[in-house]
């Protein structure tokens, strides 16, 4: 077998080293009854070339060659072949987490750029090495706010990504917080009233999502005030990171949840993406997750550690903020790399491209007669846009174009069967856009 | 530098400082083809309040001065890639690159998780085949391929556990956790609503069982139990564990984070066990990439099989397969999506690589943490004697007389140009020197690796100060940490300005 560096003869000299004379003999400590007298039953052993060949079959299974208005909570953009060229360097793809700092140092840094990146793209002060995703970076959000506060209810807003407020209903069922929802306004935003109305002293985090899963802007600031002054945090989730080089960030909010898969890395069926925790400095005691921090050598180089490592599970077993251990390091150097390439001229542009691409996308729509704006909120590259027949239908029609159409809302929302959410990114052409609205407008006029 | 040190020799190293401080106005590294529609103005579109110019403080470089800036910080790392990695309990095998060739195919990495699902059935095939491939090697019936990691798993398995015994009225109050056991296992029993109760283990590293009959009383909802245990000795008595807990109504968890000392040789299942997760970047080679990505799949016996989270992979007339998200009983979603399918088609990969040849990394493995064993039995302390399957655990109860530490012995190993093992961990052995090869060492490296520790154990009585003051040869020396926590700086700032304004 190719990735076993040893010969039948190095294997006998081996167990003759040991002082036993079969492999078998290495396993007496497993009950003799229990030990398998079969081979497994699995497909392989593969050459390199069958693993290809079977996955290049399944690659041809999937959606190659539609184009794609899906957005939701996962987005195509640009990715650089210079992001994926780092990260499969062996340095950084085959190493441990950096317990060991003195031979660690270049994974430590670009975790320490990461954290640097992350606060100034959320306006937070401290953000944490990464999460498994922003679905469950809002989570942890939330139950680090209960740590903060000591309270026990969450308002999460009707407007946050259907499946963030799923992982945090499992997550909560059993931590004894309760979970309620606000609804929103005809705007596509939060209702504000309806949260005055809920928010009382035992409120420990209200959690919004902006922009919101109808790509709605939330208005943070507002929010805070509000929330704050009922002695609750405001927790932010972004699940569209690229909206931040364009959209002002949540720095009034206690707490941003960040989904970071717009940064440099591939939709790749749901994961692996990246999740970032960012909050206020004083909070930092109650983070979960991992932190990388400045500090010096003993001939007081500069150099980087793993700290604060008292939250964390292995060294406060059931006292810990969270139980995460392995958590997305090379998706956070996926995003680091990226944001660098970017830069800040890069992101700017690329949000802006996003934003008229979008707002294009919509002004052709609403030419096609019965197509209108579901709410009037301000949006950056996704919104939600009414049909006058069942979106399924339309998009079955698209999908004989070879159009993979928008998310069909009344999927998580049942009062909203008629809309749909469409997404358009800087990866969108015009005349995909075009193709796209034609489709839109054939399926809709022909047959009412 | 010592003639004893065969593996590593000095070599240039670059300096590198923060990227922030390379930045300079102007420079861009990405290019962006031109805009193909009307431009909209940010202002007007966004509204004033909620417009922002750009980032601020954000880099601004060229493509070559980042692609110098990470690859000198990759220089600064140990890998796999460079040799032998013997964290014990971590698994740090050789990664495939083909496995990451085929996660990054066109039709693979591209497919959104919400596109149809008539357009995704090759995405569906490969979990498919992935869920009856770790059904086989666990011996388990059912599965679910969603956890992130193996934290996530465990939580998952309490949970289901939890919707067990809470549809038979009563969730109960307590999981009983070995004292051998990793944190993430009390940690994660807390967010399932459970009290932790911890069980000594006896002598020989073993659960007693005599004990452990008078702790399962009707309050414990289960056991979880790493087997191997963290002192990388097989549990014999895990089918009379499973009993004792079975005839009061408790479950027995499995932590699967050692399955690589058991694939091929003998299944979870067969043993007892009701629910276990597996690391797949430990047993299944996925890369640890400097701490995750990872994922954790749970296995379970039928009983717990209508808790699943959503979606399940549901195969319907005619081999069409489909994501199913109605299930009453299911303890909903632990993260967003089907989970880490990059990570998925990577284990996938490599299981199709050995397919029943399994086994033979299964015995290399086990193998190799023998030879270790013996090569080094003289010259440490072996505070558990049973035998050793994939990792063998030391303590440093000899060279302790010296003033030498397993923390100094493990800097120390680093001049030699390995990796260190586990010191901090298992908790039952002080100054634990717990060293797992896996599979992907050759006689030559073993040898290497064996050669080092003796003559660092040598090196403790002739010049503990040498040991003590390691390593000598990194870039940076020992930090410190205790400023490190005191003082967090966890983000650059400019020179200059005390906080930065986000705009």
């Amino acid at each position: 077998m190719r990735y076993l560096p040893k010969s039948p003869a190095e294997r006998q000299q081996m167990l003759a080293a040991i002082g036993i004379k079969t492999a078998e003999e290495l396993f007496s400590s497993i009950p003799e009854a229990y030990r398998l007298k079969k081979p497994l039953n699995l497909p392989g052993p593969y050459s390199e070339q069958e693993i290809i060949e079977y996955f290049q079959a399944r690659a041809a299974e999937n959606s190659a060659g539609y184009t794609s208005f899906l957005g939701a909570g996962v987005y195509n953009h640009l990715r650089s072949v210079v992001t994926d060229t780092i990260i499969q360097r062996g340095e950084f793809l085959t190493s441990y987490t950096p317990y060991q700092a003195e031979i660690t140092q270049g994974t430590l840094q670009a975790i320490f750029e990461f954290q640097t990146l992350m606060c100034q793209l959320t306006g937070q002060e401290v953000a944490n090495a990464s999460m498994y995703d922003g679905s469950t970076a809002t989570t942890e959000a939330v139950l680090m706010a209960e740590r903060v506060t000591s309270r026990r209810r969450v308002l999460v807003g009707r407007s946050v990504h259907p499946e963030y407020r799923e992982v945090l209903r499992t997550y909560a069922k059993n931590s004894g917080l309760h979970v309620e929802e606000i609804s929103y306004t005809a705007m596509g935003t939060l209702d504000e009233k309806a949260l005055q109305s809920a928010l009382r002293e035992d409120v420990c985090a209200v959690v919004v999502q902006s922009p919101n899963f109808f790509g709605v802007i939330e208005s943070p600031a507002a929010l805070a005030k509000i929330t704050q002054a009922a002695g609750a945090l405001l927790v932010v989730a972004v699940a569209e990171g690229v909206s931040l080089g364009a959209v002002k960030p949540p720095a009034e909010a206690d707490i941003v949840a960040m989904e970071g898969q717009s940064f440099g890395l591939a939709p790749s069926y749901g994961g692996p993406y990246v999740g970032v925790v960012a909050s206020r400095e004083k909070y930092v005691r109650q983070m979960p997750g991992r932190l990388a921090g400045q500090t010096t050598d003993r001939e007081a180089r500069r150099g980087f550690v793993l700290t604060l490592a008292t939250r964390e599970q292995h060294i406060r077993r059931e006292k810990a903020t969270s139980n995460i251990c392995t958590n997305q390091a090379l998706c956070a150097l996926a995003a680091t790399v990226h944001l660098t390439l970017l830069g800040k001229e890069g992101l700017r542009e690329q949000a802006e491209q996003n934003l008229s691409k979008a707002h294009f996308a919509l002004a052709e729509l609403e030419k096609i007669p019965g197509v209108k704006r579901t709410f009037p909120g301000p949006f950056f590259n996704e919104f939600a846009v009414e049909f006058p027949k069942s979106v399924r239908i339309v998009n079955a029609d698209l999908l004989r174009e070879k159009i993979v159409g928008p998310y069909v809302l009344g999927t998580a929302y049942p009062e909203l069967s008629k809309n749909a959410l469409v997404c358009v990114t800087e990866t969108t052409t015009r005349g995909e856009i075009e193709r796209f609205v034609a489709g839109v407008r054939k399926s809709i006029t022909e047959a009412k | 530098m010592s003639e004893r040190i065969k593996k590593a020799t000095r070599q240039t190293n670059q300096n590198e400082g923060l990227i922030f401080e390379k930045s300079s106005p102007g420079k861009r590294a990405f290019e962006l083809p031109p805009l193909d529609v009307p431009a909209a103005d940010p202002a007007k579109a966004l509204g004033e309040a909620h417009r922002r110019g750009g980032v601020e403080g954000f880099p601004e470089v060229s493509e070559i001065e980042v692609i110098r800036h990470f690859t000198r910080l990759s220089t600064w790392n140990y890998a796999i890639d460079l040799g032998m990695y013997p964290l014990g309990s971590c698994t740090m095998k050789y990664n495939p690159r083909v496995n990451e060739f085929v996660a990054r195919l066109n039709g693979i990495a591209t497919e959104h998780p919400y596109q149809p699902q008539e357009l995704s059935q090759g995405c569906l095939k490969v979990l498919q085949l992935l869920e009856k491939c770790l059904l086989e090697i666990t011996g388990m019936d059912a599965i679910t391929l969603q956890p992130a990691a193996g934290a996530q798993g465990e939580l998952t398995g309490l949970l289901l556990i939890r919707a067990h015994h809470t549809k038979n009225g009563n969730p109960r109050k307590k999981v009983l956790i070995p004292d051998s056991a990793h944190g993430t296992n009390p940690a994660t029993a807390v967010i399932a609503g459970y009290e932790v109760e911890n069980i000594k283990s006896n002598a020989e590293g073993q659960v007693d069982l005599a004990h452990l009959r008078e702790q399962v009383t009707p309050d414990v909802a289960a056991l979880m139990l790493t087997n191997p245990s963290t002192l990388g000795i097989f549990e014999q008595q895990i089918p009379q564990i499973a009993e004792v807990l079975h005839a009061k109504g408790a479950l027995l968890y499995m932590d699967g984070a050692n399955m690589n000392a058991l694939a091929g040789i003998t299944k979870p299942g067969d043993l007892g066990v009701d629910v276990m997760h597996l690391n797949l970047h430990k047993t299944f080679s996925t890369p640890h990439g400097g701490g995750g990505p990872g994922a954790g799949p749970v296995a379970m016996k039928k009983i717990l099989e209508p808790y699943l989270p959503v979606p399940v992979l549901a195969e319907k007339e005619g081999g069409r397969l489909a994501l199913d998200f109605q299930r009453k009983d299911s303890i909903g979603r632990v993260r967003a999506f089907v989970g880490n399918f990059g990570v998925l088609v990577r284990a996938l990969a490599y299981i199709l690589a050995y397919g029943p040849g399994l086994r033979q990394a299964t015995e290399d493995a086990v193998m190799n943490a023998n030879y270790i064993r013996k090569g080094l039995e003289d010259a440490f302390d072996l505070p558990y004697t049973k035998p050793s399957m994939h990792e063998v655990v030391f303590s440093d109860a000899i060279q302790k007389k010296n003033g030498v530490s397993t923390m100094d012995i493990a800097k120390r190993l680093i001049d030699y140009g390995f990796h260190p093992y586990t010191t901090a961990f298992p908790l039952i052995v002080p100054g634990a020197l717990m060293i797992e090869p896996t599979e992907s060492e050759s006689i030559e490296e073993l040898d290497l690796f064996i050669d080092a520790m003796k003559s660092i154990a040598l090196e403790a009585t002739e010049t503990p100060d040498l040991v003590k003051t390691a390593p000598h040869t990194t870039r940076v020396r020992r930090l410190d940490e205790v400023g490190a926590a005191r003082k967090p700086i966890l983000r650059w700032k400019p020179s200059g300005k005390r906080s930065e304004a986000a705009d």
